[in-house]
This record gives C-alpha cells, structure tokens and sequence, in this order.
C-alpha cells in the first residue's frame, strides 16, 4: 500500500501540470462518446459506461480500502443493495403495489438514486458498526460474513426474481431525456462519475481525510491524541457503502436488470482487483483499473476462449513488477503529472 | 483435390465479386465456455458448427459465419458482447445463452433492438409469459416442462409417496412446483438444498428416515453427480427408487457418476438413441467429430442451428427479421427430437420421453428411451402471451 | 435418535475435511502472512492429479501418490516462483496475485483435462457400508476419511509440538522477526510449510474426488468455506483450524438437518422449508459473525 499517499495526493495537486491532465481526461471523456461513432465503433460507449460505473464503485471501495486502511471483501453488497433498490421500486411501480406497506415505487432516476445512496449506507452502518470491532483479516472475513448472508437472502427472495435476478424492462426516467439512448446515458453517468471523484477528492484533501490517513498509518497515535478512530473510520466505511450503492443503482439501470450475482463474492473481489489494479490509495486509480479490468475482459474474451489464462499472468505480472499499479507504473514512467 | 480446391476459391471469388448476396450471413453466439457449467456451452457451440460444417458452412443453403463468445457466466458481459454483436458487427441473427440470469441481461436488448434470439437453452419463465416476444424463440423446452415430465413419470409409475430435493434458488424452486403439478401422490417431504453445497450427507439421512417411495431431484452438472454418487454410497440406490429430469444427468454427468446411476428413471425431450433420420445423422456426425458423447445440450445447439437455418432458407439468405421470424415460426426442420413445433408463445410443443439407465454393450452405463410420457406438451405460461 | 447419531457422524466427516483443507491455509496465513486465495487450486489439483492417475493405472495407491506429489510439487512451485515475492507485500497484493493463480489454474485445467467433470471411483476395499448400530449404517469410505482427517491432525499435533520444526513453525507463527534474526533458514522453513499445506489440500482434493464432482471451479465453492473455518479457529492456530472445522462441519450439517423440520413444529410446511433453507445457507456466516464479535481473534488465536 502507499504509505505516502497522503504526501503525494498535497505534492500532486500543487502541480499545474496535473490540472492540464485533468483537463486533457475530462475532454477526451467528453470526446469519447462521438469519436467512436465517427469510428464506427458504437458498442464502445456502453462499454465505456460500464466502465465508469465500476469506477465509481471501486473508487467509493478505495476510500475505504486505501484511504480508510479498511480491507473490505464485501462491498459487492452495497453494490447489489443499490442495484435492488432500483429493482425493487420499478417493480412497486409496475404493480402499482406498495413495498414494505408503506413505500410507493417509482421510476425517476432523482429518486432512486438517492434511495439507493440512502438504503446501502444504512446498511454499511450497520455492517460497518459491528465489523469495524475486528481487524486485519478478522476484518476481512466478517464483511465477507455479512455480504454472502445479503447474498443469500437475495437468492431466497422468490418475490424479486431469486437467484434469476428481475428484468427492469425501462430505464429510470431523468427529465425529458431518452436514458435508453446510450449518449444520454454514458453523459449521465460521466456527470455522476465526475461528482463522485469530486466529492472522494475534497473528502481525501479535508481534515477528516487527512485524520483517516493519519489512523491508517498509526491509530493508536490518533487515539493518544483524542481521536475517536472508530466514528472516523465507520464514517469513511459508510461514505464508501454509499458510493458503492450509487454504483449499483447506475448499473441496475444499464443492464435493465438485476441479480444476485452482483452480491457474490467474486464481485466484491472483482472491485477489489480494480482498485489494486489502478492503485491503492490513489485518486484516479480505481478509474484506471476499472478501465484496464473491463477493456482488457472485453478485448481478451473476444479474442481467445482460453481468455483467463492471458488475464492471468498479466495481472500477475502487475502485482510482482509495479509497485502501486498501473497508476505507480505510469508514475515511474516518468508520465506521473498525466496520471495523478 | 488441390487443384479442386483453387478452382472452387476462384469460383467463389468470382461469385463472391459479382453477388453481394454471397456475403456470409453473421451469427451471433454468446454462452458460457468458462467455469463448472463450460462444458454445456462448449455442447452447444461444437453442435451448432457442426450443423454448418455439414452444409459446407452453409446453413439453409446460405453461406453463414458464426461469431463465438464467451460470457463467463456474469451477466453484464453478456448484455456487453450483445452490444457489440448488434451495433458494431451488425448481427441480426444471435443465440447462445445457457444460463437464465445472463438471458434475463442479455435477451431484452437483443429483442429490443430488432435482432431476432432463438435460444438452445435457457427459457425463463418471465419470457415465456406476459413478456414473451416476436422475436424470442425458445428450441429448448420451457424450464417447468421438464418437471412436470418428470412428475407425469413418477405418476405413471404409480409412486404414492415423494421426497423431493433441490437447491434453494429459483429454478430449484421451479423445479419442484412443476413436479408437484404432475404428480399425484403425497409429498413425503421437500428439502431445499444450498447451491454451493458438495456434500448431501444429511439428506440422504433424512430420506432414509423419510422412506419414500420414490425421490425426485433436481440438481444440474457438478451437484448432480455428487448427489448421485453419494445416495449411492448411502446404500439408497437399489432401496429407494428415484425420477429425475435431463439437466440431472446428461451423458457427461452420467459419465462421471458411472455405475451408481444404473436404474434410474430419467424424462427428456431428446436421447442419443432416437430413431429418426435427423437423429441419426446428427449422432453419426457427432461421433466423427469429436470424442464424447454428446449431452442434450447439444442436441438443442444443432437444433438451434437447424431452426435459423430454415429461416434462412425461406428468406433466400436476407437478414430481414419479421420475414425471418415469420418463416421460423413454421419451424419447418427435422429437429433431433422427433415432432416439434411452436407454441403460441414460440416455445416448443414437444413430446417427453422416459429414459432408463440401463448397462450398455461394453458394460457402461448408458441412457435408454423405454417409451413416451407425455405428448405435444407445451407450458403452463402460453396462455399470458400475447403474441 | 440413530439419526442423530448419523447427522453428527456426517458432520463430523465434514468438519474432517475442512481441516485438512484449513490446516494448510491457516499455518501459511499464521507463519507468512499470506492470504492464498489459490489454495483451492491445489485441491482441485490434488484431485485432477488423482483421477487422471486412478484412470490410467487403475490403482488407488498411485493415484493417492499421485495426487499428493502433484499438489505438494505445484504448491511448493508456487511459492518459489511466485509467492516468496510477496511476503513482504499488502494483503491487498497477494489477494491480487493469487486471484490471477486462480484463473491460470482453472484455464490449465480445462485445457488439459477439458471441460467434462472427471469420474472417479471408490476404491473396492472401502466400497459398500457397514452396520455401526442397528439402524446405523455408515458408508466405509466417509468413515475411512474421518479416520484419515483424525490422524492427520493427530500426526500435525505431534509434529507441531514435539519435533523440531514444529517448535520453529510455533515460533514463525507467533514471533517471524525473532525467528530470522537467530539465523533460521527461514526461505526453507517456508518452502517446507507451504508445501505441507499444499499437501494436504491435495489430500482433503483426492479423498474428496469420489463424493464430489471433480471439475473445473471446485476449489472455490470451498475455499470461503475454508477461510470461515481458519477466521473462527484463530489464525495461525492448527488446534483452532481443528476445532474450527469440527464446529462449522457440525453446525453446517445440523442446521442443514434438523433447522427445517425443527420450524415445521411452529410454522407451515413451505414456509418453514424456505426460512429453514435460508438459515442454513446463512447459518456458517452467522456463525462466523456472532464469534468475531464476541472474539475478534478467533476462538484459539496463535498470539496468546
């Protein structure tokens, strides 16, 4: 891990040259959309959307993971939460029934989106609050405890689809906008993407940043000095669990469909490699690994049957021969200002 | 043969230049190849190249490329390579899928988009009802059938007393209403087992202290063999007999149960033994091909095939999707499996078959079809389709 | 009552293998620091190896060899080429390397054994069942493998506490600096401990071949299954790999038993069928939970 993430995210911002990459990214992402239809190549938008979305999950598990020092195998829960949430309100709507008694479904993106925000981070809380007593591997096992037990519960519930998932045959509605158009819909969740990085980023660079830096590296110095680690690091982890839930609600929207399959372990493993992949710890890394896991999947599985056996010794060689990632590799590269 | 060969390449060059129409005709094929469950898409590939290699790849005389991807089982690479396959490639004519959760990502945005979906297997029930689509095709069977066959069997057999396991998802779930449909008895008890469960000790306990007549279950690929391997080695085999449907025990999990399957009762759609031409050239070509036995996996693969070709055939090699589905609802082809034809929801109406594991010439076990349990069978969900 | 006794003979059995399977995996999480998601691999190799040996020579003792030479060799590999690297690394690195192993695995072995499941078959002296009580029949391979998982916890007991490497794993595992600085040939040390792990998942893969599907993903379905056990055992600790796996095995099979038909007394039948289900799909991890709350390390942490 970066131990010296926190002095590299204050050195890395001074740089005017980061601002400049910064820039070059938004308008490239900007760009993207239009020059692959110039290129004939429309199936990479969608491909592009997909890739926002798991960063935006990977970059909310990063916050916990890298900034927070809290290895979480389970945040594929909150990702599947979110998803269910915007599942669950469609199919209220749909039946003109009520969920739980007393909530009305709904089909508005506005609303869905922060029901999902809101319905993970209630759930991170809880999971949060009881698995943050552990640590280390402990800590490790029993948010995985907690996510396969959701899993489970979600494979049970006939009501919504069970282990089949549930068909969401309409988009969520944002305005007057055609969210089915997949422009419209990749600039929606580069907009939210570009939020979410704003957000980490201001929260990364705020005093409550740099105090869950200073727990990752040595809590009982912070504690010495009259911090409570405990309520700072639960409001990191359900910071994290919320943003894992936006994630979901944007992809439950993107595949018009919802399953438990999001919930699985292997998800939460999946998120996991992204961020260890792009960098741990950084603020653009989950972006990038996020893009190098599914590009690579994509290009791979197209290419050869026998697809893992290249993904595999290439993530391989990443761990063993980059230290800190792709995002560390492009550092020593000496292309370090074009990768904050 | 060379210079056969150069002359046949110069003449389709020629062909090729002066008639557009000689454009092979992409399929898309998107299925699981990696995992547990690889070998049933690898079935229904390898049996839906087949079907192409024997018509020289042609299918319905039209010149045919078959695109091939795999899904590893996860949804959204699914619905992925389905974008790519109708935006960019600009396929038409897509199938493939195995398992229902990548279907229920994948299949909508195919229909959607206009692109016509005959599926070689997985048939979820939403699709078969209210939401069933024009240019959705189902060549497999629908998930309840092959319960309700099952069910059917034991009734005819005369059991009075079930016991029924199987895990505790939805098909399972499925599984066991459509048993409970056809079956007349009572209900002995009903165990819902864990999808990632390897060991069925404790229920083979609990059938044991239950004493069925007859024990169905449901339990597909890998789970399948372990239950049956070990309700064997629980001294259950030869005291309790037992109905399952096809996914329990196709050829390959039969192989690596062996012996511990001898005398079960099994209800298909299709077995290697049918005597029909289709049939028989299929297992003939199938057996020159490649060194296994094929499972009903991939019976339904060259089925699949066959059906597109048909479609292909009417329309004279145009990728024009209403007359393509117009022609495919006819399903004017030799299925495999004897009589086929589409229901008012474009799932078959078929007839099930009882099967028996019996030992065959060179003291294998092997599967053979012992008579019919149910005739022109179509599903309880037509009726919500509006088509 | 004689299905009781059943039950807990099954859950025993199972308990058993779990622990050939977590005793690997806690002493080279407790001694390297290293979480191996690949372990599952070396039972599934150990399984493969032993079937494609059952099936070309026919004989159980080569097939035995052969499956426990194959996971200790691939497992002592492993370390060398790959793992020894990341000692030194984030748990964050080794869940990455050893991950992209898992998939390396799976796609060898399909490529070399396709993608058929395997058959494999009980060898003919311990075929059939024998009459413990009356009423009681047990199957003599699942008893032959408790004896099996007794005595290799037996055998590790000793090795652990009365020999000299085990004083020096006991040691690695509570204080690794210490043990370095006085000199211990420490890249051995681990070498050996690895491929004794790998060893026996190799042995939990090959015993388990003729019950369970040998098939291509089969480490997986049982690696979580394994980490439960270690987490609730106690790091690092063979006693609390032991009694982990004994408690999930019984815990996992009872509620699998008698969850179900205990609810039926008190609610309908579907309905108790559903939630009794649920309960035990969720039960280990409940489990796992309720003992980490009351116990963050464990029940029998090696750090006393």
């Amino acid at each position: 891990m970066s131990e010296n993430a926190l002095t590299r995210t204050d050195t890395a911002a001074s740089g005017s040259g980061r601002i400049i990459a910064l820039i070059a990214l938004a308008a490239a992402l900007i760009a993207l959309p239009f020059v692959v239809q110039a290129l004939g190549q429309p199936a990479l938008v969608p491909l592009a959307t997909r890739v926002l979305i798991y960063a935006i999950a990977a970059a909310s598990l990063n916050l916990a993971l890298g900034f927070g020092g809290m290895v979480s195998f389970g945040h594929a829960a909150f990702f599947g939460i979110g998803g269910y949430a915007v599942g669950i309100l469609y199919r209220t709507m749909m039946d003109d029934a009520l969920f739980l008694g007393f909530i009305p479904g709904t089909d508005q993106l506005l609303i869905t989106l922060p029901a999902a925000i809101l319905v993970a981070g209630l759930f991170a809380c809880i999971i949060g609050a009881l698995s943050l007593r552990t640590a280390g591997v402990q800590f490790i096992m029993i948010t995985l405890a907690f996510a396969q037990m959701l899993f489970f519960l979600f494979v049970s519930l006939k009501a919504y689809g069970g282990d089949d998932g549930m068909t969401i045959r309409r988009r969520n509605a944002l305005f007057d906008l055609n969210t089915r158009d997949d422009v419209t819909f990749y600039f929606i969740c580069l907009a939210i993407a570009a939020l979410v990085f704003l957000v980490l980023w201001r929260i990364v660079g705020s005093r409550f940043g740099m105090v869950l830096a200073g727990i990752r590296q040595n809590e009982r110095r912070m504690a010495a000095i009259g911090i409570a680690p405990y309520r700072y690091k639960l409001a990191a982890f359900v910071i994290s669990g919320m943003g894992a839930g936006l994630a979901g609600a944007l992809m439950a929207n993107y595949l018009r469909f919802v399953s438990p399959d999001m919930l699985h372990w292997t998800k939460s493993g999946e998120l996991m490699i992204m961020v260890i992949l792009g960098g741990v710890g950084t603020l653009l890394g989950p972006l990038l690994g996020a893009a190098a896991l599914v590009i690579l999947e994509t290009v791979l599985t197209s290419w050869t049957e026998h697809w893992q056996l290249v993904l595999g010794p290439i993530l391989l060689l990443v761990v063993l021969f980059t230290q800190g990632g792709l995002n560390g590799l492009l550092n020593r590269l000496g292309l370090g200002r074009s990768a904050p | 043969m060379k210079l056969r060969g150069l002359l046949f390449g110069i003449a389709t060059t020629l062909a090729a230049s002066t008639a557009l129409a000689q454009q092979p005709v992409k399929i898309g094929m998107i299925t699981t190849l990696s995992g547990p469950g690889g070998y049933l898409g690898q079935d229904i590939r390898d049996a839906f190249k087949l079907a192409i290699d024997l018509e020289g790849g042609k299918l319905g005389g039209v010149p045919v490329e078959l695109v091939v991807e795999d899904d590893a089982l996860k949804p959204g690479q699914g619905k992925q390579i389905a974008e790519k396959m109708l935006k960019t490639d600009g396929i038409r004519i897509m199938t493939g899928i195995v398992f229902s959760n990548v279907a229920g990502a994948t299949v909508p945005d195919i229909v959607d988009s206009g692109a016509l979906y005959v599926s070689p297997n997985a048939a979820p029930s939403n699709f078969a009802g209210k939401e069933c689509n024009a240019n959705y095709f189902v060549v497999s069977w629908q998930n309840d059938s092959l319960h309700e066959s099952a069910g059917q069997y034991a009734t005819n057999l005369g059991y009075k007393k079930a016991f029924i396991l199987a895990p505790n998802y939805q098909a399972g779930k499925d599984a066991l209403t459509g048993f409970k449909r056809m079956f007349k008895g009572e209900i002995a008890g009903e165990v819902y087992t864990r999808l990632d469960q390897t060991d069925f000790a404790p229920e083979m306990a609990q059938i044991r202290a239950a004493n069925p007549d007859v024990v169905f279950q449901f339990h597909p690929g890998g789970l399948g063999i372990a239950f049956l391997r070990q309700y064997q080695q629980a001294g259950l085999l030869g005291t309790i007999p037992m109905v399952l449907a096809e996914p329990s025990l196709d050829s390959t999990t039969l192989k690596a149960v062996g012996e511990s399957a001898l005398g079960l009762n099994v209800t298909a759609h299709w077995n290697s033994d049918f005597d029909n031409a289709a049939n028989k050239k299929f297992m003939e070509a199938w057996t020159k091909a490649y060194n296994r036995a094929p499972t009903y996996y991939a019976s339904q693969g060259y089925d699949a095939a066959l059906a597109i070709a048909s479609a292909l055939k009417a329309t004279g090699g145009k990728t024009d999707v209403p007359a393509l589905r117009t022609a495919l609802a006819k399903a004017d082809f030799q299925s495999v499996r004897g009589a086929f034809k589409f229901g008012p929801n474009q799932h078959p109406v078929q007839d099930w078959y009882s099967l028996k594991v019996e030992k065959g010439a060179d003291g294998t076990p092997v599967l053979k079809t012992t008579g019919k349990v149910l005739s022109n069978h179509g599903d309880v969900y037509a009726k919500d389709c509006k088509l | 009552m004689t299905l009781v006794l059943e039950q807990l003979l099954n859950g025993l059995q199972f308990g058993v293998m779990l622990f050939l399977l977590a005793a690997g995996l806690t002493l080279i999480f407790g001694i390297m620091g290293v979480i191996n998601l690949a372990h599952g691999s070396l039972y599934m190799v150990g399984a493969y190896a032993a079937a494609f040996a059952a099936a070309q020579t026919g004989s159980f003792l080569l097939a035995l060899l052969a499956g426990l030479a194959a996971a200790a060799f691939i497992g002592m590999v492993m370390e060398l080429v790959v793992l020894r690297r990341l000692y030194a690394r984030d748990h964050l690195d080794q869940v990455l390397a050893t991950f992209a192993l898992i998939l390396i695995f799976n796609q060898s072995v399909t490529i070399l054994f396709g993608r058929q499941p395997l058959f494999v078959a009980i060898p003919p002296a311990l075929n059939g069942s024998v009459q413990l009580l009356p009423g009681l029949v047990y199957p003599v391979y699942r008893l032959a493998i408790i004896a099996v998982g007794l005595l290799v916890a037996l055998g590790l007991y000793l090795l652990i506490n009365r020999t000299r490497v085990g004083m020096l794993v006991r040691a690695g595992a509570t204080h690794r600096e210490m043990v370095r600085a006085l000199g211990v040939d420490i890249r051995l040390l681990y070498t050996a401990v690895f491929g004794l792990g790998a060893l026996l998942a190799g042995l939990a893969g090959l015993m388990a071949g003729p019950i369970l599907a040998v098939q291509v993903g089969m480490g997986e379905q049982i690696l979580i299954m394994t980490f439960v056990v270690v987490v609730i055992g106690g790091v690092g600790s063979i006693r609390g790999a032991f009694f982990g796996a004994l408690i999930v095995g019984l815990v996992d099979t009872s509620l699998r038993a008698f969850a179900p038909g205990l609810l039926r007394h008190v609610m309908t039948g579907s309905e108790a069928d559903a939630l009794g289900a649920g309960l035990a799909s969720m039960g280990i991890y409940l489990l796992m939970a309720i003992v980490l709350l009351v116990r963050p390390k464990g029940l029998f942490p090696a750090h006393v």
